[in-house]
């Protein structure tokens, strides 16, 4: 059970949070894509071994969505910041 | 009552001679004393044949003396409380304790299986794999026959008397282990200050120390062990956990631990917990949890009275049992040299020492000049006996257990092993630490290189006492030095103990042909199996594990891993380390559901939420089922009635006069803002901000990749207020959808979406009698179609209590919902009750809801099952066009578009005839033809409106199949029904009733 820390709570254990999916950004205007840019969008994701962005939702703290750096393989969490935030800094 | 036959006169400090404690075995009363063990307590008394053996039902006997054994598992207990698989060299012993032996069939000393050979034949190595991959059906026929040969203890079949508890901690430091390593390292990071958390899975602290004579600053181990428990417990930063296992190591310095509150009591106090499951969070960890001896092979290792060395040494030291009266001892290593003494003293005869170095060590020539029968460069090659060992076959070998003379036989009815020791690595594994391996040892250890924690003591290969003594300390001292706490070291003291000396591999000795030399005992996995999946090509651990089973027991192959992976490697002609180890996984020792469960069961584990009248349902004959965990009454049960016929009374109620229903499950969210509407116009495929003030619409959500993911009611209460319902499934998800939505994808808008499902106590009248009833409850209120049109609202004292009230309908009726503060809800419900005595009212529960909009062809989740668009429902026209929505864009992609999609149909059954639950529409009427599925049916009822059987259903091309009569066939339930295909609006499809 990992420790994750959330932005605005700090660190809690894992059961407190909902897994959201890889941090993607979603098109601006989704009609301006092809089928095939879209359906990329939807269902083509990266399954990296080592590091991954993500985002969690604190569903039973304080209801935030957030993002956090884990390594895959090790669980360590590098970075955890509010969406929108230093993406990628 | 029999007399402790191999008790010596006196000695082992372990137990209390003035405290016997009575106990049964297979139904046989016995006796030990207070302190021992099952195992302890039988070997007492002589009892050896403990049980049979998984595959092949051998006898088997006790090997060991801790938690690695392999072979002597018992049923403990009695009804609720047996507990099968317990290892007997756990279990202490407790008055009047019930053990029985596991794996026997019709009796321990005769059983059938091992008597006809008909397990060896049904049980070759890869069996398993075999059997399924040539046929599955072969493997049916054998699972019932293996069921009855082959099992592994009776659960209880009562539910369990006993509560257990979690428990989440924080420390500085976690020992895992409470011998001299565990111990030194516990008190230099205790006198520290740091806090510390010390686990010993025994009942007392001191591991190798209480199990041969040794001696630490001129004491005895134990006593030395005694000593540094009081130290601890008077530092207040130290917690020392005695009969607790770490279960598991996890990421972010999480450690499982399993404690035993109560398994050495026939019956935990009323208070306490039988076991706690901790969840401890450690900044650091020393794994100080020592290393395993393993045996050598040799043909009909197996018998009862082969033990390992240590364990016989620590049944003498620790319980004062002789475990045999005559022995051969058997090792690689020195340390049978000692263990030979203290037998000789105690008053066995020690038959032979067989010592399978060629070479004479120091410690052979002492025992040699003191007249021991030493015979150096020998290996057993056979235990003698079935039963129990009655000799043992001895016979020079060569480095690689080959024979090299001629073989005699000794009598002697114990043969004591020693192979070397596994280091306990498992933690360190879990923990993602790497292995090295030790040439000199032939034993894995972990690698410090990159270890997350620190290993100290025997599981590093460090076999001698002093030396892990001073791991200890210098392991203690390191961490608190670590949290920057001042650490002086305690002074290191003296200590003497075993001596190994070198000690050159010998895994098996070769076996005459046909004999049996085991690797692991309790999966009955044999030297020749190991190399059975070498000739077949099972070239990785891994493969080897699961070809074998070797290791896959409840002992997890702490005994046999090394071994047999070691033999593989032979086979392969690579070094070990090449050919590697199979993952360490979780728990180290095996334990109970209930810990892991702990608290949570029945209502704790799984929570019912009730409305604000589930106690007047519950007192109405309401019958409940589970909702997204809301208890729902589906009927009301009634004298004389059936419950179809009473669902029926209730659909008729609302056809007819009017019924009411607690929905107060659906899910509700209160949204605001200055761009709520908005927001609105982006999660729904149709518009709500040209919603007026007081009005509601009707809308449908999609999920990004353009199938339907939820629908329901939205009302406008004010310019940036409204109130979303959701289905009872989505309350909760909708939430967190919305709020992904607002706080990732669109940040920039004002909106606040709250939760107020639990808020608000909802209740639904509908029927042609409703708005006079509504009338009579809300005398302030103009509830005329005027003033409350069918998507209108309005606010006002419904019985006496503050209530919004919306009119829509879910079940073709004029229909209000009427909202209260929960807190009022009973008052409310109470007040629609008497007032509708006037009016016919009726209750109704979920069955007749379904009914009700079966009849009007509304779909639920049956329906949008998550592959559904909202065209292949019948709405496409609800994708309003000139604005974009979540999924709009997936709306147009080929495969939603394509001609052939399954889409929303009815089926009417003939006249009689009903449609069989899960369904598929077929043309032939023939449960056995192989035939195109042309459709499904997704809910189905019996239509007291219509006096037929009706379902909706998705079909092929299904609006262009009405009038097509066709089968509902359910092969699965063998039933069927003819029906005809039409629209699913069965009932009032222009939905005039509603309006009216
Ligand atoms: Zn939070």
């Amino acid at each position: 059970m990992m420790l994750i820390p959330c932005p605005w709570c700090g660190p809690r254990d894992e059961t407190e949070f909902v897994y959201g999916e890889a941090a993607l950004e979603r098109p601006a205007d989704p009609h301006a894509l092809s089928d095939q840019e879209w359906t990329d969008y939807l269902y083509f994701r990266d399954n990296p071994k080592g590091e991954h962005t993500e985002r969690w939702f604190h569903r039973a703290g304080c209801h935030h969505w957030f993002t956090v750096e884990r390594n895959t393989v090790t669980h360590v969490i590098s970075a955890a910041y509010p969406p929108g935030k230093a993406e990628k800094s | 009552m029999s007399r402790q036959v191999w008790r010596t006169e006196a000695g082992g400090h372990g137990i209390d001679r003035k405290q016997p404690v009575s106990f049964s075995f297979n139904q046989f009363r016995l006796e030990g004393y207070a302190g021992d063990t099952v195992a302890s307590a039988l070997l007492a008394n002589g009892v050896r044949l403990v049980g049979r053996s998984f595959k092949y039902h051998r006898p088997r006997g006790i090997l060991g003396i801790g938690s690695e054994e392999p072979n002597a598992i018992l049923h403990i207990g009695e009804g609720a409380r047996r507990e099968p698989n317990t290892r007997a060299t756990v279990q202490e012993l407790y008055q009047d304790l019930v053990a029985s032996s596991q794996n026997h069939w019709p009796s321990l000393k005769f059983d059938l299986g091992a008597a006809v050979g008909l397990a060896g034949a049904l049980f070759p190595a890869g069996f398993y794999y075999k059997t399924f991959i040539t046929s599955p059906k072969r493997w049916l026929w054998y699972e019932k026959h293996i069921r009855r040969m082959a099992g592994l203890g009776e659960p209880p079949t009562e539910a369990d008397p006993d509560h257990y508890e979690h428990r989440n901690a924080h420390c500085d430091l976690l020992i895992a282990g409470g011998g001299p390593t565990g111990l030194a390292a516990a008190l230099a990071a205790g006198a520290a200050g740091a806090k510390v958390i010390l686990v010993e899975e025994n009942p007392a602290l001191g591991g190798q120390m209480l199990l041969a004579p040794q001696q630490v600053d001129g004491m005895s181990g134990q006593d030395w062990a005694e000593q540094a428990r009081a130290q601890l417990d008077a530092m207040p930063n130290v917690q020392v956990l005695t009969r607790t296992s770490v279960a598991g190591v996890y990421e972010h310095d999480l450690f499982t631990l399993v404690e035993r509150l109560g398994d050495h009591l026939a019956e935990p106090e009323a208070h306490q917990p039988r076991q706690r499951f901790w969840r401890v969070r450690a900044s650091d960890a020393i794994f100080a949890t020592g290393a395993i001896e393993r045996p050598i092979a040799f043909a009909n290792n197996d018998r009862p009275g082969v033990m390992l060395l240590s364990a016989v040494r620590g049944y003498l030291e620790r319980y004062g049992i002789l475990a045999g009266k005559t022995a051969v001892l058997f090792a690689n290593n020195d340390s049978v040299y000692a263990a030979a003494r203290e037998l000789a003293a105690a008053g066995m005869r020690v038959e032979a020492i067989v010592d399978s170095r060629p070479f004479v060590s120091e410690a052979a020539a002492l025992a040699k000049a003191d007249k021991l029968h030493v015979l150096t460069g020998h290996g057993v090659t056979a235990a003698r006996g079935m039963r129990e060992v009655h000799g043992a076959d001895v016979a020079p070998i060569d480095a690689n257990g080959r024979l090299k003379g001629v073989t005699k036989t000794l009598p002697c009815d114990l043969i004591a092993v020693s192979g070397g020791w596994n280091p306990a690595v498992h933690l360190h594994a879990q923990s993602r630490g790497r292995m090295a391996f030790r040439d000199d040892l032939a034993a894995f250890v972990p690698d410090t290189d990159g270890a997350a924690y620190t290993s100290a003591g025997a599981v590093t290969g460090a076999y001698d006492l002093a030396e892990c003594l001073q791991q200890g300390f210098a392991a203690g001292n390191a961490a608190a030095k670590a949290l920057g706490l001042d650490s002086t070291a305690p002074t290191l003291p003296t200590a003497t103990g075993d001596t190994v000396g070198e000690a050159p591999v010998l895994w098996a000795v070769q076996a005459p042909k046909g004999a049996r030399c085991f690797v692991d005992f309790q999966n009955d996995v044999t030297t020749k199996d190991v190399g059975l999946a070498h000739r077949e090509n099972y070239v990785s651990v891994e493969h080897l594990k699961r070809y074998t089973t070797l290791g896959m027991g409840t002992d997890q192959g702490k005994t046999s891993n090394v071994a047999g992976l070691a033999m593989m490697a032979a086979k392969r002609g690579q070094p070990i380390p090449a050919v590697g180890t199979t993952t360490f996984r979780p728990p180290y020792t095996p334990f109970t559901f209930n810990a892991m469960v702990g608290g949570h069961t029945g209502e704790i584990g799984n929570s019912v939420r009730r409305t604000a009248a589930h106690d007047w349902h519950a007192a109405n004959g309401g019958v409940f089922t589970d909702a997204a965990g809301w208890a729902r009454p589906m009927y009301y049960e009634t004298e004389g009635l059936t419950p179809q016929q009473r669902i029926d009374e209730e659909v008729l109620a609302v056809r007819k006069s009017v019924g009411v229903v607690d929905v107060s499950t659906l899910g509700k969210l209160d949204i605001q803002g200055p761009d709520a509407a908005e927001f609105l116009d982006r999660v729904y495929t149709n518009r709500f901000s040209t919603l007026k003030v007081g009005r509601g619409r009707y809308g449908v959500m999609l999920r990004e990749d353009g199938r339907v993911y939820d629908d329901g009611v939205t009302m406008r209460l004010a310019d940036d207020h409204f109130h979303m319902t959701t289905t009872t499934n989505h309350s909760g998800s909708m939430f967190q959808h919305l709020e992904y939505l607002l706080q990732v994808v669109w940040p920039d808008l004002r909106v606040f979406v709250t939760p107020v499902t639990e808020q608000w106590f909802t209740a639904a009248i509908s029927g042609p009698n409703a708005r006079a009833l509504l009338a009579d409850l809300a005398p302030a209120v103009d509830v005329s179609n005027e003033a409350l049109p069918m998507m209108g609202m309005a606010e006002g004292l419904v019985a006496g209590i503050p209530a919004r009230i919306f009119r829509l309908s879910f079940s073709g009726e004029i229909a209000y919902e009427i909202n209260v503060d929960a807190d009022y809800g009973l008052a409310l419900w109470n007040g629609i009750l008497s007032a509708g005595a006037a009016h016919d009212l009726k209750v109704y529960g979920t069955e007749a809801m379904g009914t009700l909009r079966i009849e009007k062809g509304h779909f639920t989740h049956a329906e949008a099952d998550g592959r559904i668009t909202p065209d292949d429902l019948g709405l496409g026209g609800m994708v309003t066009k000139g604005k974009d929505c979540i999924g709009k864009r997936s709306l147009s992609l080929p495969d939603l578009v394509a001609p052939g999609r399954k889409q929303l149909v009815g089926f009417i059954a003939a006249e009689g005839e009903r449609i069989p639950v899960g369904a598929q529409i077929a043309a032939l009427d023939d449960l056995d033809a192989v035939q195109e599925a042309l459709g499904h049916t997704t809910s189905q009822a019996y239509s007291a409106t219509l006096g037929r059987h009706i379902a909706l259903g998705l079909m092929k091309d299904g609006r262009n199949m009405h009038g097509r009569k066709l089968y509902a066939l359910s092969p699965v339930l063998g039933e069927r029904a003819a029906v005809e295909v039409v629209s699913p609006h069965f009932y009032d499809p222009e939905g005039g009733r509603q309006r009216g």
